[in-house]
């Protein structure tokens, strides 16, 4: 008799989780030739319009990375990738730069429509007072096809540039900043996005300079067998503020895409930066074929006395997730945050967390992870809690809550502590649950389906995690939890 | 109304309703009275269609509708209300949050307009001010930190918004002072006793009746009505027990 229970609750979980957003794009591609060698990336350099030192970067990264091997201690099963079969640069034939949004290929602008990303409406509210604004930069596959609200920016000094723009037109910046948090030897994708980064976003907010508006990127693979290596730097100077959303779907393919994404923060004094993530890659059909292969090294650096960091992440897509969004907390009284919601069905397989490296006196760091695990998939959370020995007073809390669904999943929790200053204060909570009968039941009872049912439950489970996303991205988020929490009145 | 015709349910292939028959009318409130595991509980469930809950035997119409063909939702959607005797918790949602959402499904169900944010909240307040609790109550999440005679309170609160044609409600009665029965049982009153509604009131003891007085009081044992009568039948097997009636 549970066996059945249980299996309505997976079949409703299941169902609530179908990928909705599969569709193709007919856009031509610019592709680089398949495989990967030093030829690819002098391509992409040269498609680029790159300064020299930058190719040097690049090739230095790329000889390094053929002496490297991938990671292997994670909690993943990853079928072995040929790099060789793939492509490394693809850019729509659009003009690559465009005075507004009229100039955008319409084939892209139907796929945000479909998408439901509203930039359209975005830009009607620009329009109005006191309305909150965000900027998208619309990244399509490997090039930034659309760029709005870059005036308003640039008044305030902001600059926002896809990560291209910005090595030719701030090389200075760029210079001195990529690569000093994840360093190119950092490890395996780290090393190969640093030799093939295609494009991505560069932000800068100058000292004392609070960013007039939430920054929007919504990525989107888009084409068959293509690596995305998106590459991104963002940078607050001291006593600035700036929040960045970064969202991501991808339309259902039969093929692995792997995508290795680099992420970049750097925190001065006083300085705080929100990094929000919604991530929607194809995770693969129910029986596991396709999907996303992502693995994604994101790391803050709060180099500044009293600066913060707080990543949100609600990751819902990829066959495999592989990352560690982290805070290397150097600045006196620094604090860092991890928010997370995983969630894996069928047989997706995710292996994330957080680390938070204190070394600076009176930092602190909160961690909340929240993993829902359903269908046959496996959700790990793999976090370290690091106290250097001059680090005083430091203070951290963790909690990890799972979420089963069903009885083939599994959810695993894997908490690295290394304290090597005894006035720090460390907490670690983890519980484990399963959604009851009696509350599914309950909430169909009062009217529910039991996909609303089930939806409602996860979004209960995990909304101290959602609470932590701007307005902009929290709909979004609850959405993809299968949730309709439309104009809550709590 | 309702409909019952010889049921016979079992739970984990053990047979509970063992041929229950019973009619409810627009307008009636009924009570069932039973001792321990005379199936009083097992027959809320089947009504709400429990998953678990296996009907082997009999029929059960709402409104001349196939009422046992229907998923729990779309029983809802009818019309029929379940009080909770273990009133369920549910971690992070808002109870406002968890009606709105749970009163819109059936209102969609129905083909009727969504009531708005505004809208809603007019109607959940008045309901928690007839039962004295309070919208902070109602903006926690669903009976998390709640206290048992609270949890009750709330049951009334969600029936008054969703404004149910039947309501069966069970031990509705169970873990409340004399203060608390006195205000669930005018609540029910001021809910329910209408000529087009119905009332299935499933209690242990006699006390909730002289709050809500029955028409009809049935007595279940061994998954059957074993007896019916008026509200005196209630009086009598408080003097006397139930193993009187069950022998």
């Amino acid at each position: 008799m549970s066996e059945v229970r249980n299996r309505e609750a997976f079949d409703a979980a299941q169902k609530a989780s179908t990928y909705e957003w599969g569709f193709t794009s007919d856009i031509e591609q610019d592709f680089a030739p398949k495989g990967l060698s030093e030829d690819t990336v002098r391509f992409i350099s040269a498609k680029k319009n790159e300064p020299e030192w930058m190719l040097e970067w690049r090739l230095k990264a790329f000889r390094l990375w053929l002496t490297m091997a991938a990671p292997d201690w994670a909690k993943l099963n990853v079928p072995p990738i040929d790099y060789q079969d793939a492509y490394y640069y693809a850019a729509p034939r659009a003009k690559p730069t465009l005075k507004s949004l009229d100039e955008l290929d319409p084939e892209i602008l139907r796929t945000y429509e479909k998408l439901g990303i509203p930039i359209e409406e975005q830009k009607v509210l620009a329009g109005v007072e006191g309305a909150r604004k965000v900027a998208v930069d619309a990244v399509f596959d490997s090039v930034s096809v659309a760029t709005t609200f870059r005036e308003e920016l640039s008044r305030a000094g902001v600059i926002f540039l896809s990560i291209s723009e910005a090595i030719r037109e701030h090389p200075e910046l760029v210079r001195k900043w990529l690569g000093k948090v994840v360093p190119t030897h950092d490890n395996y994708f780290a090393t190969l996005n640093s030799a093939v980064f295609s494009d991505g976003t560069f932000v800068y907010v100058p000292e004392g300079v609070r960013c007039p508006m939430e920054l929007s990127t919504y990525f989107r693979i888009n084409a068959a067998n293509t690596g995305q290596f998106e590459r991104t730097l963002i940078i607050a100077d001291k006593g600035a503020y700036v929040s960045y959303l970064e969202g991501c779907t991808a339309p259902q393919r039969d093929e692995n895409q792997l995508h290795a994404a680099v992420v970049e923060l750097v925190a001065l004094d006083d300085a705080e930066i929100k990094y929000s993530t919604v991530q929607n890659w194809y995770p693969g059909d129910e029986n596991g074929k396709g999907g996303i292969y992502n693995f994604v090294t994101k790391r803050a650096l709060c180099q500044g006395r009293n600066s913060k960091v707080s990543w949100t992440q609600v990751e819902t897509g990829s066959a495999i997730t592989w990352k560690y969004p982290s805070c290397v907390l150097a600045g006196e009284n620094s604090v860092g945050e991890f928010y997370s919601v995983a969630v894996t069905n069928n047989y997706q397989q995710a292996d994330t967390g957080t680390k938070m490296i204190h070394l600076g006196k009176g930092s602190r760091s909160t961690i909340v992870s929240k993993g829902i695990s359903a269908g046959k998939s496996n959700n790990t959370y793999r976090g370290l809690v690091r106290v250097g020995p001059t680090a005083e007073g430091v203070r951290n809390f963790t909690q990890c809550d799972s979420l089963l669904l069903g009885d083939k999943c599994g959810a695993h929790t894997v908490p690295y502590i290394e304290v090597r200053n005894p006035s720090a204060q460390i907490e670690h909570e983890a519980t484990t649950s399963k959604i009851s009968d009696d509350q599914l039941f309950y909430a169909m009872q009062r009217g529910l389906d039991q996909e609303q049912a089930v939806a409602l439950i996860v979004n209960g489970f995990a909304r101290e995690v959602l609470q932590q996303l701007p307005m902009e991205f929290a709909v979004e988020a609850q959405k993809l939890l299968g949730i309709s929490l439309e104009g809550s009145v709590g | 109304m309702l409909k019952i015709e010889n049921l016979h349910a079992t739970v984990d292939d053990k047979p509970i309703l063992k041929g229950l028959t019973l009619s409810l009318n627009p307008g009636e409130i009924h009570a069932i009275m039973g001792p321990n595991g005379a199936g009083k509980s097992t027959l809320s469930y089947v009504l709400g269609g429990r998953p678990g809950y296996e009907v082997t035997e009999g029929s059960v119409t709402f409104d001349g509708a196939d009422l046992l063909a229907m998923a729990p939702h779309e029983r809802a959607a009818a019309g029929l209300f379940l009080g909770f005797q273990y009133p369920v918790e549910i971690p992070g949602v808002s109870n406002v949050q968890f009606l709105r959402e749970a009163l819109n499904a059936q209102r969609k169900q129905r083909g009727e307009e969504p009531l708005s944010g505004g809208a809603f909240l007019k109607v959940a307040k008045a309901q928690a001010d007839g039962l004295g609790l309070s919208m902070d109550m109602l903006k926690r999440p669903v009976n998390v930190g709640f206290s048992g005679g609270e949890k009750k309170r709330n049951e009334m609160v969600q029936m008054g918004i969703i404004d149910p044609k039947l309501a069966i409600l069970d031990e509705t009665d169970s873990g409340l002072d004399i203060d608390a029965l006195r205000v669930i049982g005018e609540g029910i009153n001021r809910i329910m006793r209408k000529p087009d509604k119905a009332v299935l009131l499933i209690t242990h003891y006699q006390r909730l009746l002289d709050y809500v007085r029955p028409d009809f009081v049935h007595v279940l044992a061994a998954g059957r009505i074993v007896r019916s009568g008026g509200p005196e039948l209630a009086h009598e097997l408080e003097r006397e027990g139930y193993g009187a009636l069950a022998a």
